[in-house]
């Protein structure tokens, strides 16, 4: 087998600088909250590494975590440490298909099995093989097969962590998660939709860098990034506070920047590192932009009450039940007041 | 369907249907009693005014119990003023209203509630340590006297602990907090609770009956 470059190599060719290098190795430590003394190791780990080979398997998704990747901002180092890796398979990103594109998957899983990397985005269908397939092998197949020779796998996006919108009520195509199915190996969730494209590489980094996956939460997302909620962290937390809340999307409130916890903002029960990571280099995140959280790193979020439903407003039925508990209890009322009559009647014709 | 979505879905409706029909059904089960027949004259004219004198001057303490009941009363009036601000200032609160109301109205700030909230649960233990060390008290007390107690602190312990936090995550203490509420809503019809919308309705009718007899009220 050809030896493969190490990470440092691919970077210098990239034309990347020292500077630049150990800034996101930095970065990668301070938000892995590991102590500054780990960067020269992140760093030696990184420059040595040799390319991890990384297949990316795409289910029933809308390929919104790839763009989030792809898209995210001008060059950055994240996105040539990225480079750094060996995709070795990824639908929309390679220039193969159809059969060459599998050759490359076999390929792939022939020459690292036991150390290669599986990520995925998209939930799997289980409903009928033929919802989704790829080269006539119907998702759930694929990856069973090719996760059998994996080190670990990434759940890459809420779809493949939690089922996400595919797996929303009806959920008509008996959408899973890879975790759903994945029992005998590391599954690590990088939920979202889509994820940050630094949480995305930083968790690849760790792996990289250590050898081992991140500490995870309850629900296997990494603690570094899903360990605190949006509201936590959020810069209109102190108008939260004070009880300033924006009621609609044009009011004075919505332009002072207050909270949009009325607009049904789900910050406070969202795991996740928008507030800090931010979106586009640093740039913002939807909140700073001022639209509500969605709550789209957690689970059931597409179900889970009304995007614009404040998290405090209970989930009623209509009116009509309420009306009907009201009528039982006048029925009931009057039953008592009746046998109350007949006790009453009966002591004062007894004495 | 997780924690949350249970407490906020199912158990709060499930709570709201025995909340409305419990206390529907207390309130007609009383008024629909026959009066009992009083073949006396009336020594003043009992009616809606007397019912509404006695509502307001039985908020005060008669003098000669002024000094007695000093200590309690002001504990029970913390505890009900902060429990109505909690409940209804509370701006997250007023949403949930809003919710099936329709309208809103202006609250406070989440410092000044936090403060009203601990104030309505220190008062409310101050008073349950009296009524375990007053004999009499102690002797009168049964388990709704208690039960009605917890059922009654515990939402405002747990709303508390929301802003607290204390290692917990948010979304579990909030299931657990809307939880609670559950429980008190669901007890609220049926125990010494019941005082919450009998209160007015028994006061105002000991108006109208001591008004006719001729009681100084």
């Amino acid at each position: 087998m050809k030896k493969r470059p190490t990470v440092g190599e691919i970077l210098q060719a990239k034309g990347v600088s020292r500077r630049g290098f150990l800034k996101y190795c930095a970065t990668t430590a301070s938000i892995l909250a590991l102590p500054p003394s780990m960067i020269p190791r992140i760093a030696e780990a990184i420059e040595n590494a040799r390319r991890t080979s990384v297949i990316w398997l795409s289910f029933q998704e809308c390929t919104g975590c790839t763009e989030s990747l792809t898209r995210s901002a001008s060059p950055t180092v994240e996105g040539l440490i990225f480079d750094a890796i060996s995709l070795d398979y990824h639908h929309t990103l390679q220039a193969a298909a159809g059969e060459q594109a599998e050759a490359a998957r076999h390929a792939a899983m022939q020459e690292n099995d036991g150390n290669y990397l599986v990520l995925v985005d998209g939930s799997i269908p289980l409903g009928n093989p033929g919802f989704s397939t790829i080269a006539g092998i119907s998702n759930v197949d694929m990856l069973k097969e090719t996760v059998a020779g994996a080190a670990a796998v990434v759940a890459i996006g809420s779809c493949a962590a939690f089922g996400g919108i595919p797996g929303a009520d009806p959920n008509p195509t008996g959408a899973v998660s890879v975790m759903d199915l994945v029992t005998d190996k590391p599954v690590i969730n990088v939920p979202g939709c889509p994820p940050i494209p630094m949480v995305m590489t930083a968790v690849l980094t760790q792996f990289l860098t250590f050898g081992e996956l991140p500490e995870l939460d309850a629900l296997s997302r990494p603690l570094a990034f899903y360990g605190q909620t949006i509201h936590d962290r959020c810069y209109r937390r102190p108008f939260y506070e004070q009880g300033k809340f924006a009621k609609t999307f044009d009011d004075e409130g919505a332009k002072a920047g207050w909270c949009l916890y009325k607009l049904g903002c789900k910050g406070p029960t969202t795991y996740n590192a928008c507030a800090t990571t931010k979106w586009n280099n640093g740039t913002s995140f939807p909140i700073e932009a001022g639209h509500p959280c969605l709550g789209c790193s957690e689970p059931n979020f597409w179900d889970d009450g009304g995007f614009y439903e404040p998290l405090s407003t209970g989930h009623f039925d209509s009116g009509e039940k309420l009306a009907g508990a009201a009528a039982a209890g006048v029925a009931l009322g009057a039953v008592a007041a009746a046998a109350g009559r007949r006790r009453q009647a009966k002591f004062m014709k007894e004495g | 369907m997780d924690l949350l979505e249970f407490a906020k879905g199912p158990a709060l409706q499930v709570a709201a249907y025995i909340l409305v029909a419990g206390s529907i059904w207390r309130l007609v089960g009383i008024l629909l009693l026959k009066e009992k027949p009083d073949f006396s004259e009336p020594r003043q004219s009992g009616g809606l005014l007397a019912a509404l004198k006695v509502i307001y001057t039985r908020s005060f303490t008669a003098s000669p119990f002024k000094r007695a009941t000093l200590y309690p009363k002001m504990m029970a009036y913390v505890m009900h003023l902060g429990l109505f601000a909690v409940v209804f200032l509370f701006v997250p609160h007023i949403m949930f209203f809003e919710g099936f109301l329709g309208f809103e109205w202006p609250g406070l700030p989440n410092s000044v509630i936090f403060f009203l909230g601990v104030a309505a649960v220190v008062s409310g233990i101050a008073l349950l340590v009296r009524r375990i060390t007053n004999p009499v008290l102690r002797l009168i007390s049964n388990f709704d006297d208690y039960f009605s107690w917890f059922v009654t602190l515990f939402p405002i312990v747990t709303g508390l602990l929301i802003s607290v936090r204390m290692g917990f995550r948010y979304e579990t203490l909030l299931a657990i907090h809307i939880l609670s509420v559950a429980l008190l809503m669901i007890w609220l019809p049926f125990g010494k609770l019941g005082h919450t919308f009998l209160v007015f309705v028994t006061r105002g009718t000991t108006g109208m009956v001591f008004e006719r007899r001729g009681a100084k009220t």
